[in-house]
Order: C-alpha cells, then sequence, then structure tokens
C-alpha cells in the first residue's frame, strides 16, 4: 500500500529531527546487531535494486540480449523521454486522474470524518462500512467493477438509463478515465478516518469560546475546524498524490491502459515498456523521471505546508 | 462520548449517511448476489438481489476441481505467514535499536531508510525482476516473501512506538546486570503487543491483497496467490464467468472481512496511526 509507505516519510520527516535522546547510552556495535537482519533484508531489496534502476536508466538494454547486451548509452534515454508522445501522454492522463481524484477524495473524506464524528445511530457500524472498501483487494473490486460498468448488461448503466444516460465507460475512450476515478470510492473511508483522529484532538476550548459568542457552524468550520485540519488535509493531500500517480492494479486489471492509450497512465507506461516490451533500461529512466517528478510534487506541497504554518 | 456534549445531535442526521452506506455496501451485495446465480442471471434485467433459487454450485466449483482456488489460497496464507512473521521480528528488532540504542551512524543510517520509503514499489520491480531470475527466485513464492520480511515501514512504526517509551526501565534492568538483548525481550518486547498486532494486522493485509508484485514475479498459473488466481476465470476474449469470478472474490475477502470484523478496535487504530499519529 503505497499511502501507508508515504504516510511513514511524511511523519518521520519531523521525527528525524529530533535528535538525540536523553538516557541512552552508547552502546557500541551491539545495536548494530539488532538492526542487521532488516538492514541486510533493506539492502539486498530495496537497496540494491534502485542503485540498479539508476545504473539501468544509461543503458540501452532488453532482456533477450542477456547480461552482455547492456550498453551505456549515457542520457540517451532521458533525450528519448523528452520526446516520447507516449510518455507525455501519460504524464497528462496521470495529472488529469490525479487531480481529479485527490481532491474529490479529501473533500468526500473530510465531509465524512465530519459527519461521523457527531454522535449517530449505528456509528461505529458507519464508520466500518465506509472503509470496508479500502481493506479488499483490487482484482475483487476491478472484477466487479467491470462487470458493473458493463455498458449494456451492467447495473449501473441500468440505473442511468432511466435517465437517458449509457455511456460506455471502459469501452470508450472518453469515459474510461472518469469511470476509473469512481474507484475512489476506496480511499474516501481511509481519509475520514483520519480525519475523525484528527477531529478528535480538535481545540475544544475554542469551540467552547465560539459558542460562547454565538458563532454559526459555517463560522466555527471556517475559523476552527478547517485550520486545525490543514495539517492533516496537506498530508492526506501528499499520500494521495503519491498513491494515485503510482495507481496501477485497477488500469492492468481494467482497461490494461487501453481503449487506445486513453488510460495508459505513468505508471502503467513503465510496466508495459519493462514488462510488455522489455526495454528495461528506458523502463528504469521513465521510472527515475517519474519519481523525480513527484519527489518534487510532494516537496512543493510539504513547503507549501510549513510557509502556511510560519505565517499562522 | 465526549463528543455528546459539544454537538447536540438529532437522530435524522444520520439519514443521508445511513443511504451512503447503502450505497457503498451495494456493490458488495451485488457480488455475493452474483456469486449465488447463474450466469445467465448475472445482467438480468432489472436486477434480482436476492436469487431465486440460491444457487451454491459457483461455491463448490471454486472450491473444488481443477479450478479450485483453494491451493491459491493456501499459498497466500503461507506467504502471509512468512512475511508477517519476518516483518514483525526485522522490525521491532530494528526499530528498538534505531529508538533505545546508540551506535555510530545510526541516525545517517535512519535518514537513508527513510528516503527509500518514499521509492515506489514500480520503481524496484524491474531489477528485482532481474535479481530474482539471476538468483533463481523468479516465479517461486519466495520472491513474494523475501523482500516483504525486510521493510522500512515496519521499522519505522515500531520505531515511533519504542522511542515513545521511558528509558529508565532500560538503565534500572542493566543496572541489574542484564543484557541489550534482554532488555530489549523482557522490558520492552512485552511493552510492544498492542502495535505488533496492529503491525501484523496491516502487514498481513498488505500481503494478502498484493496483486501487482506476483502478477510481475508469478508467471506460472500454479504458483499464483489468490489475487492473481481470481483472474483465472476470465477467458482469452476478456470474458468474464460472473458466478465463479464473484464466488471466488468473495471466499477472498473473507479472511480480511474477519481479521476486520474480529480486530475492528485495533484495526482502525492502527490505520490512524500509520497515518498521522
Amino acid at each position: 500500500m503505497a499511502t501507508a509507505t508515504a504516510t511513514a516519510t511524511v511523519a518521520a520527516a519531523s521525527a528525524a529531527r529530533t535528535g538525540k535522546e536523553p538516557g541512552i547510552k552508547p552502546r557500541g556495535w551491539i545495536g548494530f546487531l539488532f538492526i542487521a537482519p532488516n538492514l541486510l533484508g533493506v539492502i539486498a531489496f530495496t537497496l540494491t535494486p534502485l542503485i540498479s534502476v539508476i545504473v539501468l536508466a544509461f543503458t540501452d538494454w532488453n532482456l533477450v540480449s542477456g547480461l552482455g547486451g547492456i550498453t551505456f548509452t549515457g542520457v540517451d534515454n532521458f533525450v528519448a523521454i523528452a520526446r516520447d508522445p507516449g510518455f507525455w501522454n501519460a504524464v497528462g492522463l496521470t495529472m488529469v486522474y490525479v487531480g481529479l481524484s485527490v481532491p474529490l477524495t479529501v473533500v468526500l473524506g473530510l465531509a465524512l470524518g465530519i459527519a461521523l464524528n457527531r454522535p449517530l445511530p449505528g456509528r461505529a457500524a458507519l464508520r466500518a462500512i465506509f472503509f470496508l472498501p479500502y481493506i479488499v483487494n483490487v482484482v475483487a473490486i476491478g472484477m466487479t467493477w467491470l462487470m458493473l460498468m458493463n455498458p449494456t448488461a451492467g447495473l449501473v448503466n441500468q440505473v442511468l438509463g432511466a435517465f437517458g444516460l449509457e455511456p460506455a465507460w471502459f469501452a470508450s475512450s472518453h469515459w474510461a478515465l472518469p469511470a476509473l476515478i469512481v474507484m475512489v470510492w476506496g480511499g474516501v473511508g481511509y481519509c475520514s478516518l483520519i480525519y475523525l483522529s484528527a477531529l478528535q484532538d480538535a481545540p475544544r476550548q475554542l469551540y467552547e469560546a465560539a459558542d460562547i459568542d454565538g458563532a454559526g457552524a459555517w463560522a466555527k468550520f471556517r475559523v476552527i475546524t478547517w485550520p486545525s485540519l490543514l495539517p492533516t488535509t496537506i498530508f492526506l493531500a501528499v499520500t494521495l498524490i503519491i498513491g494515485a500517480s503510482q495507481g496501477f492494479g485497477l488500469i492492468a486489471l481494467i482497461t490494461a491502459g487501453g481503449p487506445g492509450d486513453s488510460t495508459t497512465t505513468i505508471s502503467y507506461y513503465m510496466y508495459q515498456t519493462g514488462f510488455q516490451f522489455y526495454r528495461f533500461g528506458y523502463a528504469s529512466a521513465i521510472g527515475l523521471v517519474t519519481f523525480a517528478g513527484v519527489l518534487i510534487l510532494t516537496l512543493l506541497t510539504w513547503r507549501a505546508q510549513r510557509g502556511r504554518a510560519l505565517n499562522d | 462520548m465526549t463528543e455528546r456534549s459539544m454537538t447536540k445531535s438529532k437522530w435524522y442526521w444520520g439519514i443521508p449517511l445511513w443511504i451512503l452506506a447503502i450505497a457503498f455496501l451495494a456493490p458488495f451485495a451485488w457480488m455475493l448476489s452474483t456469486a449465488l446465480k447463474a450466469d445467465v442471471d448475472a445482467y438480468k434485467i432489472p436486477m434480482q438481489w436476492i436469487p431465486d433459487p440460491l444457487l451454491w454450485d459457483n461455491f463448490t466449483t471454486v472450491l473444488s476441481g481443477a479450478t479450485s482456488v483453494l491451493p491459491a489460497f493456501g499459498r497466500s496464507v503461507f506467504v502471509a505467514v512468512l512475511r508477517v512473521a519476518g516483518e514483525l521480528v526485522t522490525a521491532t528488532m530494528a526499530g528498538y535499536a534505531f529508538a533505545r540504542m546508540s551506535f555510530r551512524g545510526r541516525d545517517k543510517l535512519f535518514l537513508l531508510y527513510l528516503a527509500t520509503a518514499i521509492i515506489p514499489a514500480q520503481l524496484l520491480l524491474v531489477p528485482r525482476f532481474i535479481y530474482f531470475q539471476r538468483l533463481g527466485l523468479y516465479d517461486t513464492l519466495w520472491a513474494l516473501i523475501l523482500p516483504g520480511m525486510f521493510t522500512v515501514l515496519g521499522t519505522f512504526l515500531m520505531r515511533q512506538f519504542f522511542i515513545s517509551q521511558p528509558a529508565e526501565f532500560a538503565e534500572a534492568a542493566r543496572m541489574d546486570g542484564a543484557n541489550e538483548w534482554r532488555v530489549f525481550t523482557r522490558i520492552y518486547l512485552p511493552l510492544a503487543t498492542p502495535v505488533l498486532s496492529a503491525l501484523g494486522i496491516l502487514a498481513f493485509v498488505w500481503s494478502w491483497n498484493d496483486y501487482e508484485t506476483p502478477l510481475v514475479l508469478i508467471s506460472n498459473p500454479d504458483r499464483y496467490t489468490l489475487p492473481l488466481s481470481l483472474t483465472n476465470f476470465v477467458d482469452e476474449q476478456g470474458q468474464i464467468a460472473p458466478g465463479l469470478t464473484m464466488a471466488a472474490s468473495v471466499i477472498s475477502i473473507v479472511p480480511v472481512l474477519i481479521v476486520f470484523v474480529v480486530l475492528q478496535r485495533r484495526f482502525i487504530a492502527a490505520m490512524t496511526h500509520t497515518g498521522i499519529k
């Protein structure tokens, strides 16, 4: 789950800055022994592959030619990426997908989080229901949606047909991407849960003071709730941007990038390049460029929050 | 319920939420309903929510015979058990050392760990594919298990927990002559039980639902894990056998559903914990 990975990073940025803790004596190499099992695995399965990607990005290599077939081509791959219409199509689609799905998820998650923070009949059950789609595997969900959104016989168009609407969804190059965005269904519950935990920490005294001043619900939301939720919102935006830009499972499963290349987002394009055309060097370069792009986007979002916090 | 004092709520506030909740549940209801139907009835108009008669054949087919998903189910269990066990052991030890022990380069190493946490999994799939082929692990379950046993995220979560624990316990124990291993296993580890179970649940769900890694690293259908095996019921033309696919999907959801229902509080706490706290 990419979201969780990103989560760690974001939360850790502050943790790493805390520095030395009191009460810990230097213990020499024993600490290293404790870390060794994990570190060796991380070196073998994460760091070494990462270094390999960076090296491969500067080579031309297809799997068929064997390891001897690796040739260094300098920045050729990156030049080719800049001129690759397939790549830019994928970048554009990814931005549309991220740009539509992330705000939608955040807004719905916020509304739901606030609603679920009130005393309601069956609140615990509601929380569980909204969270459920998040823990179900992507294949089961994908297969279900594929059938529900079947243009002629699916339940969705049976309902929409009553209003004279029958989009072809995954069979249409216009509707396939919007149809994938419907899948925010899965992320909304997660968002509302994170918001819920942030709301529990909202400053009670401020609400009481506002009540005394006779502030209305909207005023309270704008002046107290929203500012106190801003860090959570930025955090969710960052993790969802990272998660959505890596969105892959549903596309691989439902549309395979199609029809045409109308749902070939950047991560699917990289998958195609690497695992269908076996152009490993070029795929690594795409991966690296994308990673750099998402990293910059993440840092900018993060910066925006820090700037905001200082102004407040 | 402290909110009750804050907001006087009216019961009818629940109505739109329950309508939305029913919409959220509808795909699952459809899934179950279709799993209990003959294929010809799957797309019948108007939709029949409660099949008549209830047809259990799809479940029988999916659980027995040539197309059984039970072997894949078993492989998913095998992968999940080893991954979770491995992750808990290595992450706990490393997280403890990063939080409560000191050694040269500790903080630099931890920063390196954090940096790797934002690497997208897809970026690493290309070299992992190559390495596992070289090592003879490609197309084996070990290609799924091994990387999952050593995670940066698990280490990070455990470090966050141990760093919140008082250092005085360790000082006192060391005074009594306990060695570092004893301090760790007898004092700090028992305190970590709730965090360990939270990480365990999450690691289980991640492993259970993983689709992307086996898609790239497993090619033989005899070694498919459960999510991949759900695609067995799609023919070459992309036609889905509705009843069988949905029956298999329902079966794939049951374990996470049980974990979720039984440990709901702890699970939700774990999610919010990995989130922001």
